[in-house]
């Protein structure tokens, strides 16, 4: 026998009285599963308070958290990819690509923008992972390309912020030549004696990993992000084991020599301004 | 005996043919030469007609025939026996999936570099089926530098299923050691020839693919993923091999026109497979034009044409 008893059977407040929750207005860290409002985990850039999971975030909120007051002048923002190459699997690559720019409003995976971040001139290149994976196509190289090109005639520091799965299949050998158009780029920054920061975040794989993430005057990672050329599920394929605990992860790249150092968000602009203020002072 | 793929089944049947004739005029002592002529007359034509109808995949296929010549064949050819191979990247190992080293082609002083496959299944897990590690990227950079400091001229020979993806290769930073090397080719002061003999998978092949003259064998292939692995990732099947050939864009002609490679080698007729002395020369002598047209301009100016070829690839709207 329960303690308490119902006196009437049934759900029996009206619909028109339910209380509706709006979307959204939580978040649920999918890692220790700490429920905050919307707003506050917005205010703490996007990172867990309990566990400090780093959520992946796009563009914009580098932007934001980077740039001085959040003030931005977008690069190149009307170029958008073609198809040369007509390709198509189960899909169309054009519908994929249009479906794409409805779902995230925006034209491809890279945005670059130029401003101050406490006070020096920088130019971002910042990767969405939600546009096709963030993968690198003809968009990304050229976008990359020209950002680089604004860095050098306004005499500014560079930064990549990486979140790809690597190079667009869909655009095949025009993609891997991206590899080898940006990292040609970066050998004019260099000549140009401008600092070139790469910051790989969660994740960070494939040809980016194996060409301009790499390529950093310093390399810099958000913690326990994925980084690696091959993703794990192919290098376990390979090997034929289980891969050991934090295998391809910022702390094990930091470890094995190939990142400078790992910032938390809440770090980021300080770190990254005091960096370049420490290449051009 | 020969390997024949399936698409090569009729060349078989008349080299058969051909073979049986012979045996036929020798014991029976008669005169089998109009026979044989015209049954050589009938491979020649079939050969042309397989030959000039070659779908993508069987590109591909003809780019890993196991009697296609591998990289240190073609350098020991050209080289006339005086390659003298060098090892090491002085960090960590040497890696057998790559190699490298001088040699003489008609008395001057080449650095040749490239991916190494195994004849056997022996050989192939000595070579890791050319597949090499961040190891391999490293010696061949070293060895790149090494032609830079003595103002010898560079030729790769490519021909690799892409680099390995294991747990060490990660751990010794596969991703750097690749990238490393694209930025560094980028400003190598001598002229460097990329060839692709047998197959040019992703990044990997790029690692040593950065040059002055990027050249395509004719039957071979060049992209960023092999066809299986496309088709497992965009159908979730193995079966769309054929299919992701043909949408990938991967053989030397569609290459070209993608202006992403700068010229194609032809083969003998029948591929290389099955005329290697003669590939042999074609490539020699190929490698000899370009050095010396590549050798009329100064070097800063190389390396400025080079970046900006590649600063050019690509197409958007």
């Amino acid at each position: 026998m329960g303690w308490f008893k119902r006196k009437t059977e049934g759900i029996t407040t009206s619909t028109k009285d339910k209380k509706e929750t709006p979307e959204g207005l939580w978040y649920k860290c999918p890692k220790c599963q700490t429920v905050v409002t919307s707003e506050d985990h917005a205010s703490n850039f996007f990172v867990c308070e309990r566990c400090s999971y780093h959520e992946r975030i796009g563009s914009e909120e580098y932007f934001q958290i980077l740039f001085d007051d959040g003030a931005y002048k977008e690069l190149d923002k009307g170029l958008a990819s073609s198809d040369p190459l007509k390709f198509e699997d189960t899909k169309k690559y054009v519908d994929r690509i249009k479906e794409s720019q409805a779902k995230t409003n925006l034209t491809d995976a890279i945005r670059t923008a130029y401003g101050k971040c406490d006070g020096q001139d920088l130019v971002i290149a910042a990767m969405d992972f939600k546009f096709i994976g963030g993968s690198l196509g003809s968009v990304m190289g050229e976008k990359i390309a020209r950002a680089i090109d604004k860095a050098i005639k306004t005499n500014s520091a560079f930064m990549i912020i990486s979140k790809s799965g690597g190079a667009r299949m869909m655009e095949a050998g025009l993609s891997l030549m991206q590899m080898a158009k940006v990292s040609a780029k970066l050998n004019l920054l260099s000549e140009a004696k401008l600092p070139y920061i790469s910051f790989l975040t969660d994740p960070t794989t494939g040809g980016v990993t194996a060409s301009f993430a790499m390529l950093g005057d310093i390399n810099i990672a958000e913690p326990d992000a994925l980084i690696g050329f091959a993703g794990p599920r192919v290098v376990k394929e390979t090997i034929g084991r289980d891969l050991p605990d934090g295998f391809q992860k910022s702390e094990f790249l930091l470890e094995h020599g190939f990142l400078d150092y790992i910032v938390e968000r809440h770090n980021l602009k300080k770190e990254v301004s005091h960096s370049i203020r420490l290449f051009t002072s | 005996m020969a390997t024949f793929l399936d698409f090569e089944e009729p060349l078989k049947a008349l080299e058969d043919q051909i073979a049986k004739a012979k045996e036929i005029a020798k014991d029976a002592e008669l005169d089998m030469t109009d026979k044989l002529k015209e049954l050589e007359g009938k491979l020649a034509k079939k050969t042309e007609e397989i030959f000039s109808n070659l779908t993508p995949w069987q590109r591909v296929q003809l780019s890993r025939h196991p009697e296609r010549p591998y990289t240190l064949a073609y350098i020991n050819a050209i080289t006339n026996g005086t390659f003298q191979e060098l090892h090491g990247d002085r960090n960590v190992k040497d890696d057998k999936a790559m190699v490298g080293g001088f040699g003489l082609v008609d008395g001057n002083t080449v650095m040749f570099i490239g991916q190494q496959k195994g004849m056997n299944t022996k050989m192939r897990q000595y070579r890791n089926f050319g597949m090499a590690n961040p190891e391999g990227y490293r010696k061949a950079l070293r060895l790149m530098k090494l032609a830079e400091k003595f103002n010898k001229p560079i030729v790769t020979l490519i021909d690799t299923p892409g680099a390995f993806p294991g747990l060490e290769a990660e751990e010794r930073g596969q991703g750097e050691a690749i990238a490393r090397n694209i930025y560094e080719m980028m400003n190598i002061k001598v002229p460097i020839i990329c060839i692709i003999i047998g197959e040019g998978a992703s990044g990997g092949a790029l690692g040593i693919g950065v040059g002055d003259k990027v050249l395509m064998l004719e039957n071979t292939w060049y992209s960023v993923i092999s066809p299986e692995s496309c088709s497992s990732i965009l159908w979730r099947s193995w079966d769309y091999k054929e299919i992701a050939a043909e949408a990938l864009k991967l053989t030397s002609e569609d290459m070209k026109k993608l202006k992403l490679i700068d010229g194609i080698i032809k083969e003998p007729l029948g591929g290389a497979h099955r005329h290697h002395e003669e590939t042999y020369s074609i490539v020699k002598r190929e490698i000899k034009r370009q050095i010396t047209l590549l050798n009329k301009l100064k070097p800063e100016e190389r390396c400025a044409k080079r970046i900006d070829k590649f600063c050019n690839m690509g197409v958007t709207k």
